[in-house]
């Protein structure tokens, strides 16, 4: 199985036994120095974010509506934010699947060789792009555009902010979704062929559900990217903390949160804390939607 | 062999191009020195404190053997410590209350206050917004969403979108503190990353009203008189109006001393104002005073 997720050892050579256990054991500490760089950050998250819950109560952090953090009278809900972040990934998953979905069927299965060596180079170009490049075309031509087209007051809203990231998250996608649909055995395809099927039915119904989990995953990465992007969103969304659901509505997220606040806010006042406790919660959030992706593709893997 | 010895004459180059500008740096800083030596403590306003920071290293730098410290915590804990002795000078965003005052009085010194700066932000709407000046009343009205719509303050039928600084600009907190009277801002205000980013959204939103500080004003956008209340002339903000305390969006800063400052406290404060000072008063997006 093609991923590049799934790295699983091939069988080994068997040559000098020492000098392979040496390069193994270097490895080995140098994938637990990542894990343990994980763990230490969220420990340090969480130390920092603590000292909030002494002053402010933790419901009213995590059930509150309002974040108005230099207040007279603060408040640090954490619901306006999230809701921010929920509708901006909402919105750049409903564009970015289908589309992503579809460029990954043409390359993997469409595609002649040539028109494929071309696309995929300039798709993962799209990835090399500064995030604040995406935010400034957001804010200057994008904006303009969404106000004209849709006769909005402002183009700078949750929607602006979708289109970018549903753009940034293609690369993720793509890539890996057409790997997890190239790593379905040329077997399947035969045999739908063979029955009778055309090209298109084989991979509607055979290649694509075949390769679902990989898929899944390859989505929920993207979604990941999305979620935890920042530079753009605090360009693009107006950053307005209140309660919306709609696309054309400023929205704040966690991530331009703490990008904005946290440079100026004074260490180890309230505030300061509030904003680990966003990052704790930005972390935990990331986290599940890693660990899913990695259970669909272990489960795509089995088979 | 030959590419070795090439990058080794290229290191040498860099090398002795490193040394030669590090030698031309120390020079132009040993010349600059003045002698003044001692040690001032500055406490106070947190609205003053970058700013102040930012004088006392270029004074330091200036002048060799002075230690200044600058500490922030606000404008009543600057009187305190300078009541009680604990610092030289004291930042402010207002004037010295009659209770601090006589407490200081009570220790035999008189409250000195010297103005170092000024805050000022200039009002912006769309261009094509009918609306010329607004009072007081009616920015706070509008910043803190009492008022959503431009029609009620006579100008077209148009909702209102307020554009604000982050947060943690000080910007933010002096147009609460001055103008709204430290009421909260408005849910939907959407607070953008600068003032560069306020110019732009401001431009092409017309139904938009935002602040920026007094220099960066552009031909996008339309800026406001204001007015004190409804009696009053609406005024143009510009250097002068801030100067003269006109321009009502706007507050003099202070440095206040325990009597007359002495020497290093008297240097310091006229540096403030100085030609090197008022630039970095400037750069630090306040107001300089003085000619």
């Amino acid at each position: 199985m093609r991923s590049t997720l799934s790295l699983r050892p091939g069988p080994r050579p068997r040559r000098r036994a020492t000098e392979g256990r040496q390069a193994e054991l270097v490895l080995a500490g140098l994938a637990s120095c990542s894990l343990l760089a994980l763990g230490l950050i969220f420990v340090f998250l969480v130390k920092e974010a603590l000292p909030l819950f002494k002053s402010y109560p933790f419901e009213d952090f995590v059930r509150g509506l309002e974040w108005q953090p230099t207040s007279t009278n603060v408040r640090f809900g954490l619901v306006p934010l999230l809701a921010g972040t929920f509708l901006v990934t909402l919105g750049a998953a409903v564009i970015a699947v289908p589309l992503s979905l579809g460029v990954a069927l043409f390359v993997s299965e469409v595609a002649p060789k040539r028109i494929r060596e071309l696309l995929k180079p300039g798709l993962e170009l799209l990835a090399a792009i500064p995030s604040v490049v995406y935010g400034f075309f957001g804010m200057v031509v994008l904006a303009r555009w969404l106000q004209g087209v849709f006769g909005l007051t402002s183009g700078l809203n949750a929607f602006n902010g979708s289109i970018l990231l549903a753009v940034m998250a293609l690369p993720t996608m793509v890539t890996l979704s057409e790997d997890a649909l190239r790593a379905v055995p040329e077997s399947y395809r035969n045999a739908s062929l063979a029955m009778g099927a055309s090209r298109w039915e084989t991979m509607i119904h055979v290649t694509l559900p075949s390769a679902r989990a990989g898929v899944a995953a390859a989505v929920i990465l993207g979604l990941g990217r999305v979620i935890g992007e920042t530079m753009t969103v605090l360009m693009v969304t107006g950053n307005a903390a209140q309660i919306s659901f709609s696309f054309f509505d400023s929205v704040r997220t966690m991530t331009a949160t703490i990008a904005a606040e946290m440079a100026e806010c004074a260490w180890g006042t309230p505030h300061y804390h509030a904003l680990f406790a966003v990052g704790a919660a930005l972390f935990l959030i990331t986290f599940v939607f890693n660990a899913v992706a990695d259970i669909l593709l272990r489960r795509g893997a089995r088979g | 062999m030959r590419n070795g010895r090439t990058l080794g004459r290229a290191v040498t180059m860099w090398l002795a191009l490193a040394l030669a500008m590090a030698a031309a740096v120390g020079m132009v800083s040993g010349c600059a020195k003045e002698t003044a030596a001692g040690s001032l403590v500055v406490k106070g306003s947190d609205t003053l404190v970058n700013l102040s920071a930012a004088w006392a290293e270029a004074f330091m730098e200036a002048n060799e053997g002075v230690e200044i410290s600058v500490q922030g915590g606000g404008s009543s804990t600057g009187f305190k410590a300078l009541i009680d002795g604990m610092a030289d000078l004291a930042n402010a965003s207002r004037p010295i209350k009659d209770s601090e005052r006589q407490a200081l009085e009570a220790k035999g010194k008189v409250p000195v206050a010297h103005v170092v700066a000024c805050d000022a932000v200039n009002m912006v709407v769309h261009p094509s917004n009918p609306i010329r000046s607004l009072t007081m009343q009616q920015l706070s009205a509008i910043l803190t969403g009492q008022v959503t719509n431009w029609k009620s303050l006579g100008g077209e039928d148009r909702p209102i979108t307020v554009y604000s600084r982050e947060t943690s600009s000080g910007t933010y907190a002096f147009v609460r503190e001055h103008v709204m009277g430290d009421q909260d801002y408005v849910f939907s205000a959407r607070l953008m990353p600068s003032s560069e980013s306020i110019l732009q959204a401001v431009s092409q939103d017309a139904t938009a009203i935002g602040y920026v500080g007094l220099g960066y004003v552009t031909e996008a956008v339309r800026v406001l008189a204001v007015a004190v209340d409804d009696a009053s002339p609406a005024v143009p903000p510009s250097i002068e109006t801030v100067n003269d305390g006109s321009y009502p969006v706007a507050r003099p800063l202070f440095v206040y001393s325990a009597g007359e400052p002495g020497d290093l406290g008297k240097a310091f404060i006229e540096f403030c104002t100085s030609e090197a000072g008022r630039a970095i008063t400037e750069e630090m997006g306040f107001v300089p005073v003085g000619s």
